[in-house]
Formats: structure tokens, C-alpha cells, sequence
């Protein structure tokens, strides 16, 4: 039986670094919020299904309730604190108010993440590609016509920038 | 839930990762993509001693072309598999049904080789990986060992695969004519209920169903017809063979339903 050990890591969240202590079978979602203190990552079913756990590894959509912290070194992590400006909301989120697109806000940050991340790698996604994206992200209270509606308008917006 | 403690392992290499697995003596695992370890272990369904971690091992992913075959390293994540332009190019279907795994998020970790070893009888590669005849590469303290598809999967979330072996490749043979494929699942990204691939051949064909029973299962279709109600038929007799436990009775009709569409789909009807 193993015993439990604490390790030194080195973990870049949102461009920053992170030595912190952590024991090898700590999800990556608790060490954000543990840890490093970055409560914007929610956890919901700790299996992969929700999608409130979601991050960007090296921008790319991650559930971060099936990463070990310690696995997560060497690589670029953003969290939703990553794309939230120090004053303000970003396009995204200001378009997500407008359009009533949360109401407990639970499922919202990983509803961000992925949507950010969707309008990089395809700034001209259309309504099925982004229904396909956000499929990973369960919403119990808004439902998801006004979350698809919010990031159709953050698409123009960009386009239009 | 919170996993159990367990020591964490990074390899660098494929013969430091064999060999890992063998200084444990069955206590260790490979962690892969974790999409389906990492649940099993945050309920604690499992609880592995050891973890070794194959993640670093790049040269374990990617694809060669072996003129009659693609070789396809068990690193490669599935939505490599599904952007890959090679793959697209030389192996279409492979990207079509790789996109039907989960969601972005989980198909942007998980591994092909990981969808092999884990076996689950509703996972849509080792299905398409039946259908084309694949051959599953492995290494272990013992050199390489090589099986077909059909001979590695047994059953239910079990494989021939031994506790010391890796995964290194999959060998996927080009098929004469693209396959066709359809599956229900009850959300966008679920699993499937019950899918089906359909290979056209000279006369007959074969159809590969999964999420029935244990293990994807290639059987002979003795005729081809295009005739809806003949077909329904042909593939009544068939599915009338599959071995199900009573709860999954109820998916023998649907089985029907999916192999007629997965062959309409091999004829460029869908
Ligand atoms: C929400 C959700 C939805 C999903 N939906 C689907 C779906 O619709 N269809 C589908 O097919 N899958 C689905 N999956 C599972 C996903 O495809 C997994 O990626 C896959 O089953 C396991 O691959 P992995 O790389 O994550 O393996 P891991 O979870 O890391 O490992 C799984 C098992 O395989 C072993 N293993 C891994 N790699 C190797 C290797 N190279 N050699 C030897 N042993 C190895 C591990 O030790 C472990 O026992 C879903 C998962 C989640 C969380
Ligand atoms: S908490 Fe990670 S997907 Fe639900
Ligand atoms: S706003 Fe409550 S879960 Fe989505």
C-alpha cells in the first residue's frame, strides 16, 4: 500500500507560476481551488460528464477532475480567472449578461472556457458546431438556447472587431 | 468521491514504462488519457498502487503508412484522430467515428490505446477496429506480441491484454470500400445504445454491432440487398443470433434499425 506523499510542483496557470506541495492523487480542480486558490473551477460530478471542471491545457478544453495536478506540469493551464480582464467582463462574458445566458452560474465558467476556446480554433463556427462544442457542458437552469445565442453574438462582435 | 493514495510514476520512455510495470508486479497501472482510470478511481472502483504515466511518451503517438495499413501509435488522442488531414485522407472513417466519442474535452485526452485496453462494449473504436480486422500491437518484458481485434477483445471491459503489457500500435488495414456506420445514443456524446458498422463486400457483406452484449461482434450478412423490407429480414436473422443478457433484449430491434442504416451508409445513402 502506498503512503501518502506530498511533492513539489511547478504548475503556469494563467501565465503565472505556482510552487506549491501536493500529493499525487490530487485532481488538477483541487489544487486550483485548494491550493492555488482559483474558486472559478467548479466540480461537479468529479467523472467527466458535467463539464463545470473544464480548463484550458495549452488551450485546449480539459476536464480537470481526470488530471492529476502533477501532471499538469510543463504545460500552459487557463482557468476562467485566466480570461476574466482585471476591470470588467470580457466580450464573451458581457455578451453572456446581455443575453441572460446563466442564472446559479455554476456550469458558466466552463461554459466560457470552452466557447473561448471554440472561437480561437473557429472564429466562424456555426450554431451546430457551437452546439456540438458545448454538448460537454450540462446547464441544470438556463437552458441552452440563451448560452448558444450569447456566444453567436460574442462570433459577430469579434468579427466585426 | 477522492481517489486512494497511490505512488506516481512519469516514464520518458516505452522500455521504462515496461519496465515500471513489471518492478510492480500487477500493482501498477498505465495512465493514458485518464477519461476512463480517473472516474473509476475518483469513485474508487479502482485503486491502482502505482500509477504509470505514459503521457511524455510522444514517440507513442502518430501514424505511419504501412501501404496496405495505417500503424497508429496508442498515444494518439481521439481528437488527433478525428483532425489528423492524413487520417482523413487515407482512413476516412476512422475521424467520422472518432468524432462520436464523448465531447471535445474528453476526446482532447483520451487515447486510442486507452479505448482499446478499457474495452468497454460500447466504445466506438474498438467496434471499428473489429470491422476493419485490426491488429493490436503490445510489449512487454517478453518482446512483442501481436492479435487481431476480434481475438483481443473478450468481453465485457476485458481483453487479452496481460498486466504487464503496453500498448504501442494499432495496424489498421485499408478496407476495399468504405465502411458505413450509424449509432443511437440517448444525448450527443453518450455512449452508444447500440451502433453498427456495415462493410459492403461482393455479395454479402458484414455488420459489426456494439453496445450489445459484451464485445463488439462481425458477422456475415449472406446477402446485400437494398430492398428495405428484405433487408429488414436478412438483419432480423442476424441479430436473432446475438448472444444478449435479458435486460439488453429490448435492443435487438434497435440493432436492426442501426445496421439498415449503417449499410444505407455504405452506399452513400445517408
Ligand atoms: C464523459 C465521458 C464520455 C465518454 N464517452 C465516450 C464515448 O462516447 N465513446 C467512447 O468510446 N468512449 C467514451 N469515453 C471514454 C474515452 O473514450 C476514454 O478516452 C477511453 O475509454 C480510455 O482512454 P484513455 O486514454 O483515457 O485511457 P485511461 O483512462 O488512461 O486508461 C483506461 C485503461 O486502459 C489502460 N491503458 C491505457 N493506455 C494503455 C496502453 N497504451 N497500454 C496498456 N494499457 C493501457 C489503463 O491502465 C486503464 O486500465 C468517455 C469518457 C467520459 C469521461
Ligand atoms: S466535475 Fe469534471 S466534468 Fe464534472
Ligand atoms: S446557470 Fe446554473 S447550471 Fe448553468
Amino acid at each position: 500500500m502506498a503512503v501518502e506523499q506530498r511533492i513539489g510542483l511547478t504548475l503556469w496557470v494563467n501565465g503565472k507560476e505556482h510552487l506549491l506541495e501536493a500529493s499525487p492523487r490530487w485532481s488538477l480542480a483541487d489544487v486550483l481551488r485548494h491550493q492555488i486558490g482559483l474558486t472559478g473551477t467548479h466540480v461537479g460530478c468529479e467523472q467527466g460528464v458535467c463539464g463545470a471542471c473544464t480548463v484550458l491545457l495549452d488551450g485546449q478544453p480539459t476536464r480537470s477532475c481526470l488530471m492529476f495536478a502533477i501532471q499538469a506540469q510543463g504545460h500552459e493551464i487557463t482557468t476562467v480567472e485566466g480570461v476574466t480582464p482585471t476591470e470588467g467582463l470580457s466580450p464573451l462574458q458581457q455578451s453572456f449578461q446581455s443575453h441572460h445566458a446563466l442564472q446559479c452560474g455554476f456550469c458558466t465558467p466552463g461554459i466560457l472556457l470552452t466557447a473561448e476556446a471554440l472561437l480561437a480554433d473557429n472564429p466562424t463556427a456555426d450554431e451546430e458546431e457551437i452546439r456540438a462544442a458545448l454538448s460537454g457542458n450540462l446547464c441544470r437552469c438556463t437552458g441552452y438556447q440563451f448560452i448558444v445565442d450569447a456566444v453567436l453574438a460574442a462570433r459577430e462582435q469579434r468579427r466585426d472587431a | 468521491m477522492k481517489p486512494a493514495v497511490f505512488d506516481y510514476v512519469r516514464v520518458n520512455s516505452l522500455d521504462e514504462a515496461i519496465e515500471a510495470l513489471a518492478r510492480y508486479e500487477g500493482e501498477a497501472k498505465v495512465l493514458a488519457g485518464g477519461q476512463s482510470l480517473v472516474p473509476l478511481m475518483n469513485f474508487r472502483l479502482s485503486r491502482p498502487g502505482v500509477l504509470v504515466d505514459i503521457n511524455d511518451l510522444a514517440e507513442m503517438a502518430g501514424v505511419r503508412d504501412l501501404g496496405h495499413a495505417l500503424a497508429i501509435g496508442s498515444m494518439t488522442r481521439h481528437q488527433q484522430l478525428v483532425n489528423n488531414d492524413f487520417i482523413r485522407e487515407r482512413l476516412p472513417i476512422l475521424p467520422r467515428v472518432a468524432s462520436y466519442i464523448g465531447h471535445w474535452a474528453i476526446r482532447n485526452r483520451g487515447t486510442l490505446g486507452g479505448s482499446v485496453a478499457h474495452a468497454d462494449p460500447a466504445a466506438e473504436l474498438p467496434a471499428l477496429l473489429t470491422a476493419l480486422q485490426a491488429t493490436i500491437v503490445m510489449r512487454s518484458p517478453r518482446g512483442e506480441r501481436r492479435l487481431l481485434a476480434e481475438r483481443f477483445f473478450l468481453g465485457y471491459y476485458s481483453t487479452r491484454l496481460d498486466w504487464d503489457e503496453i500498448i504501442t500500435e494499432i495496424e489498421i488495414p485499408f478496407p476495399a470500400s468504405s465502411p458505413g456506420f450509424y449509432e443511437v445514443a440517448r444525448r450527443a456524446g453518450d455512449f452508444a445504445l447500440v451502433g453498427a458498422l456495415a462493410e459492403r463486400g461482393t455479395s454479402g457483406g458484414f455488420v459489426t454491432w456494439f453496445g450489445l452484449g459484451g464485445r463488439p461482434e462481425r458477422m456475415a450478412l449472406p446477402a446485400w440487398t437494398a430492398h428495405e423490407e428484405e433487408r429488414r429480414q436478412l438483419l432480423r436473422e442476424l441479430a436473432g443470433k446475438l448472444d444478449l443478457p435479458s435486460e439488453e433484449e429490448y435492443k435487438r430491434t434497435i440493432a436492426v434499425s442501426v445496421a439498415g442504416r449503417a449499410m444505407a451508409d455504405a452506399e452513400g445513402g445517408n
